[in-house]
């Protein structure tokens, strides 16, 4: 693997995690339990979007072949996104989405901060932005899932069960592979083993606030960086690309 | 869970740093900090703040409009609050 063969990989997997959750977000637009909620849910979602077309285009540029966001978005089979299992997870009740946003956004953020760092301009520019993002995310998600697992009977047991259930997807965003370990030594990227440390710390002590036990050191899922997702990922892309397999090309 | 609706909170946003905040709608939500996010995805979505005050509704004490006559009416008539009841002398490049 060439050095712009590493940044395009990892380009690819970024842009696939914020496109698969701001899919998965768009999903319950016009759901929410509360207005002002449906537009918090709404907002967290185009931020998403708008970080995986950053990450597509610039992804695409780098290829040189003339494929832009579309066809990264669109035109690729299940097999080739290589996003984590924790984005593709089902939305659930409302716990269990914000529980899949707080356990993802804590690692999202962190591997935002670390790629400022990184030694290719632009990826550390787009980082910088969609951190500022990703910071406004964990604060939403963060304060719900301390006001859920502080809260009643119900909505304690509910969340524990959310943030268990989704435990074991959240090892592989935390072990590196082969990119994660080019991305480091070619491109000053992120330092997996620093970032699980810090990962695990701030997710403690969030749900030591929300009073929600830390899951149980357990099996752990992966795959999903080799494109072997869970059986909801075809169901989820099959719509999301309904459109453009059907009329290629379409446009508004 | 209750069926407790969620309090109400007015918004209130400064458009530039200088500016006073102005009242700019309201919103339902669960505590005050979760009142400042609301506001800020509802109301500041294009730019439109650079600071953001929200108050609980039922804190803000209001006029009675029952009471506007006697409040409102008596200023109808007393034209010399206004500057323009007041005509500036020759010679006076100031005032």
């Amino acid at each position: 693997m060439t050095k712009n063969e590493t940044l395009i990989a990892y380009l690819l997997r970024l842009g696939d995690n914020a496109l698969v959750l701001g899919q998965r977000l768009t999903e319950i637009v016009a759901s929410g339990p509360e207005l002002e909620e449906e537009l918090a849910n709404a907002n967290l979602a185009l931020d998403y979007l708008g970080q995986a077309r950053m990450f597509y285009s610039y992804a695409g540029e780098l290829e040189g072949k003339g494929r832009g966001e579309d066809d990264f978005a669109f035109l690729r089979d299940e097999q080739e996104y290589q996003n984590f299992l924790i984005v593709e997870q089902p939305n659930g009740h409302f716990g269990d989405t914000i529980a899949r946003q707080v356990l993802f956004d804590m690692f999202y953020g962190l591997q935002l901060e670390a790629l400022m760092a990184c030694s290719d301009e632009r990826l550390a520019q787009i980082a910088a932005k969609s951190a500022k993002e990703i910071r406004y995310h964990l604060r939403h998600g963060g304060q719900w899932l301390v006001r859920l697992g502080d809260g009643t009977e119900e909505s304690h047991r509910r969340i524990t069960k959310s943030v268990h259930e989704l435990w074991r997807y959240t090892g592989e965003m935390l072990s590196g592979d082969e990119v994660d370990h080019a991305m480091k030594k070619e491109w000053n990227g992120p330092n997996l083993e620093r970032l699980k440390g810090e990962w695990l710390k701030e997710v403690a002590s969030i749900l030591e606030k929300a009073t929600i036990p830390l899951p149980d050191e357990q099996w752990m899922a992966d795959g999903g960086k080799k494109g072997h997702h869970t059986e909801h990922f075809g169901f989820m892309i099959a719509e999301m690309q309904f459109m453009q397999r059907t009329y290629p090309g379409a446009s508004w | 869970m209750t069926d407790k609706n969620w309090p109400l909170y007015e918004v209130f946003i400064r458009s530039k740093s200088g500016l006073s905040h102005r009242h700019a709608g309201s919103v339902h939500a669960a505590d005050d900090q979760m009142a400042l996010d609301h506001a800020r995805d509802v109301y500041t979505r294009r730019s439109e703040g650079v600071s953001i005050w929200v108050v609980r509704s039922s804190e803000i004490v209001a006029s009675d409009p029952e009471d506007s006559s006697a409040l409102f009416e008596p200023a109808a008539d007393k034209i010399y609050r206004h500057p323009t009841f007041y005509e500036i002398p020759d010679g006076v490049e100031n005032l």
